[in-house]
């Protein structure tokens, strides 16, 4: 819809609009742009991500303003922040629960995907820029913890670089190439600083195409059914933008009780001792985002066929990422939403229950129980991607599927396309 | 759509709607929480704790002898002492301050005059201008002369010639006993 009027500002907007698109670009994508019009609440969830990224970046380039990237004054300088700068704490403790708001977010968003068939035809490129997303907050989230240059930071990075030693031939000479050194140290915390800035504006670039992917078809909605005229959908604008803003005060609600009343509640104490390359801490625990995925490394404890163990948990771990690229073919079934899968609904939570499983068995010593509940867990978490997923799409019978959106949520009269 | 047109039927006097008294209240107060959030990061940029801690500077007098110059340094800035002979007193407190481009008596440039102190930072762009050691060259006043864009100061580090608006600055400072001085 172009700008009409004849007054002094829709002249300008209209002057600018013919050589830079920009005006008309957000009234196509925001006002104009369809969205089903039952779209519920687990549909905020990528928008409070977007924003999450967007706190993330603004308070740690304040932050990077008053942190120093080198062995001997890291730790210091944190403490600096917490201490003497000006709402120094606020910044940092902002940025330390906004790691972790932000993955609750994402993997609820994930999740959500997942119930509602969200990732299948024509979003599989959607779905795929989305795991990319997540591997690079990953990789940022770990070179963002070894900044403060606790006992976690240092002890984590060398874990976590470590892991690289397990590939054949190679190993030793690419941590070698990762620490820049023979250990963890100063040129390790240099080059992950630099990165640790970098990759959220890569991460701002994958959104960027995530989005393109998102309007080239619009959101799938609860009912999993393609969006079939006007009447199944609303414009974006104020509909969505409000439920969305009404979303983010609820989620800065509880984003606050973590900064104000529990700071420290989801990080490590180890991490306020500084680092000593001499001493490892009694538990390495990653942060709690991490655990589900620890667990997996951990779960092999045997050779399998001469490769090993530890070989095999590094790979293991990687796929347990990985598979999700290839979760739009393994799943075989057409129908989209788990409400009209009757036997996927109850693999949906039996997949959320064994995450949480894995998210559990990484978060404790690994002995006895635990490792057999982790060694359960991990195979379940691959029996469920690659033998259960495209199994159930063959023998399972949904149910009808409505005729439409507009059919199921206004009833009979909204079917026809009348008001 | 007719619905929502419907709702928004007048209340007010002026064809006011509970809608526009939501939108404003609402609008109001987004603003407030998105300034009052903004707040601290700005703030953050301002000196923190540290760097106030060394806002002042404690400097004893006694060392400095009859005509010898000293540097110290204020909140990273050099600070000018000069003890300054009885003569030259009395040489620069006869300037007819009328002549000058930032007319100030001498008196009121100092707390007692045998002690000049002033901020060593030249008032055109921030140089430190020459006259504290021994064989710098003071300028045709005896003063302090600058070298980056030739700004010459007299015995009381007033501007005399040069591109400089401004006297030496005086920074505020106390004497906490005869032979010591707190600055800042």
């Amino acid at each position: 819809m172009p700008v009409t009027g004849t007054g002094r500002t829709s002249r300008i907007i209209r002057w600018i609009d013919y050589r830079l698109p920009f005006v008309a670009m957000l009234e196509h994508e925001l006002h104009e742009y369809p969205t089903p019009r039952n779209l519920n609440y687990w549909w905020n969830f990528g928008s409070l991500a977007g924003i999450m990224l967007v706190i993330m970046i603004v308070s740690g380039i304040v932050l990077a303003m008053h942190y120093t990237p080198n062995a001997a004054m890291a730790f210091d300088s944190v403490e600096r922040i917490m201490r003497d700068v000006n709402y120094g704490w606020l910044l940092r403790y902002i940025h330390m629960n906004g790691a972790s708001m932000f993955f609750l977010i994402v993997y609820i968003h994930m999740f959500r995907g997942l119930y509602y068939g969200s990732y299948k035809y024509p979003r599989e490129l959607l779905w795929m820029l989305g795991v990319i997303i997540l591997l690079l907050m990953m990789a940022t989230a770990f070179m963002g913890y070894v900044l403060p240059w606790g006992q976690m930071s240092y002890w984590g990075a060398t874990v976590i670089t470590n892991l690289f030693s397990a590939i054949p031939l190679f190993g030793q000479k690419i941590v070698t190439l990762l620490w820049g050194g023979f250990t963890v140290g100063n040129p390790t915390l240099n080059r992950f600083f630099s990165l640790h800035y970098l990759l959220p504006f890569v991460i701002v670039a994958v959104v960027g195409l995530h989005l393109i992917a998102l309007h080239t078809h619009g959101s799938n909605n609860p009912l999993g059914i393609d969006n079939k005229g006007p009447q199944d959908s609303i414009p974006f604008h104020p509909y969505y933008t409000i439920k969305d803003a009404f979303g983010l005060m609820v989620f800065l609600i509880f984003f606050s009780i973590f900064i104000f009343y529990l700071p420290n509640f989801l990080g490590d104490p180890q991490n306020y001792i500084p680092a000593n390359p001499l001493q490892t801490p009694p538990d390495i625990v990653p942060e709690w985002y991490f655990l589900p995925f620890y667990a997996i490394l951990r779960s092999m404890t045997f050779n399998v066929l001469g490769i090993p163990s530890k070989l095999i948990g590094v790979m293991l771990m990687f796929s347990s990422i990985l598979v999700l690229f290839l979760l739009p073919w393994l799943d075989t079934s057409r129908v989209r939403s788990a409400r009209f899968r009757p036997v996927y609904k109850w693999v949906f939570w039996f997949l959320v229950i064994d995450v949480l499983t894995l998210g559990y068995v990484g978060a404790h010593p690994p002995a006895g129980t635990i490792v057999v509940v982790g060694q359960v867990a991990t195979f379940y978490y691959f029996f469920h991607f690659l033998i259960l997923f495209p199994l159930l799409g063959k023998i399972e019978r949904p149910r009808p599927l409505p005729t439409s959106i507009g059919a199921a949520v206004l009833g009979p009269a909204g079917a026809a396309g009348g008001n | 759509m007719s619905d929502v047109a419907q709702s928004q039927v007048s209340h007010g006097h002026d064809g006011e709607t509970r809608r526009d008294f939501l939108i404003l209240t609402a609008a109001s107060l987004s603003v407030v929480g998105v300034a009052a959030s903004i707040w601290p990061f700005v703030d953050s940029l301002n000196p923190a704790k540290d760097t106030l801690a060394l806002s002042t500077t404690e400097v004893d007098l006694s060392p400095i002898q009859v005509g010898q110059r000293l540097t110290v340094a204020w909140q990273g800035k050099p600070v000018f002492i000069d003890h300054r002979p009885p003569a030259e007193i009395k040489a620069t407190e006869d300037v007819d301050i009328s002549t000058l481009r930032d007319p100030q008596k001498d008196s009121d440039r100092v707390q007692k005059p045998e002690w000049l102190i002033v901020v060593g930072v030249c008032t055109h762009l921030g140089c430190i201008p020459l006259g504290q050691k021994q064989g710098d060259d003071r300028g045709p006043f005896g003063g302090w002369f600058c070298p980056c864009h030739g700004s010459i100061y007299d015995t009381s580090a007033r501007i005399r010639q040069g591109p400089a608006p401004l006297n030496l600055l005086v920074p505020p400072y106390k004497f906490t006993s005869d032979a010591k001085i707190t600055i800042g």
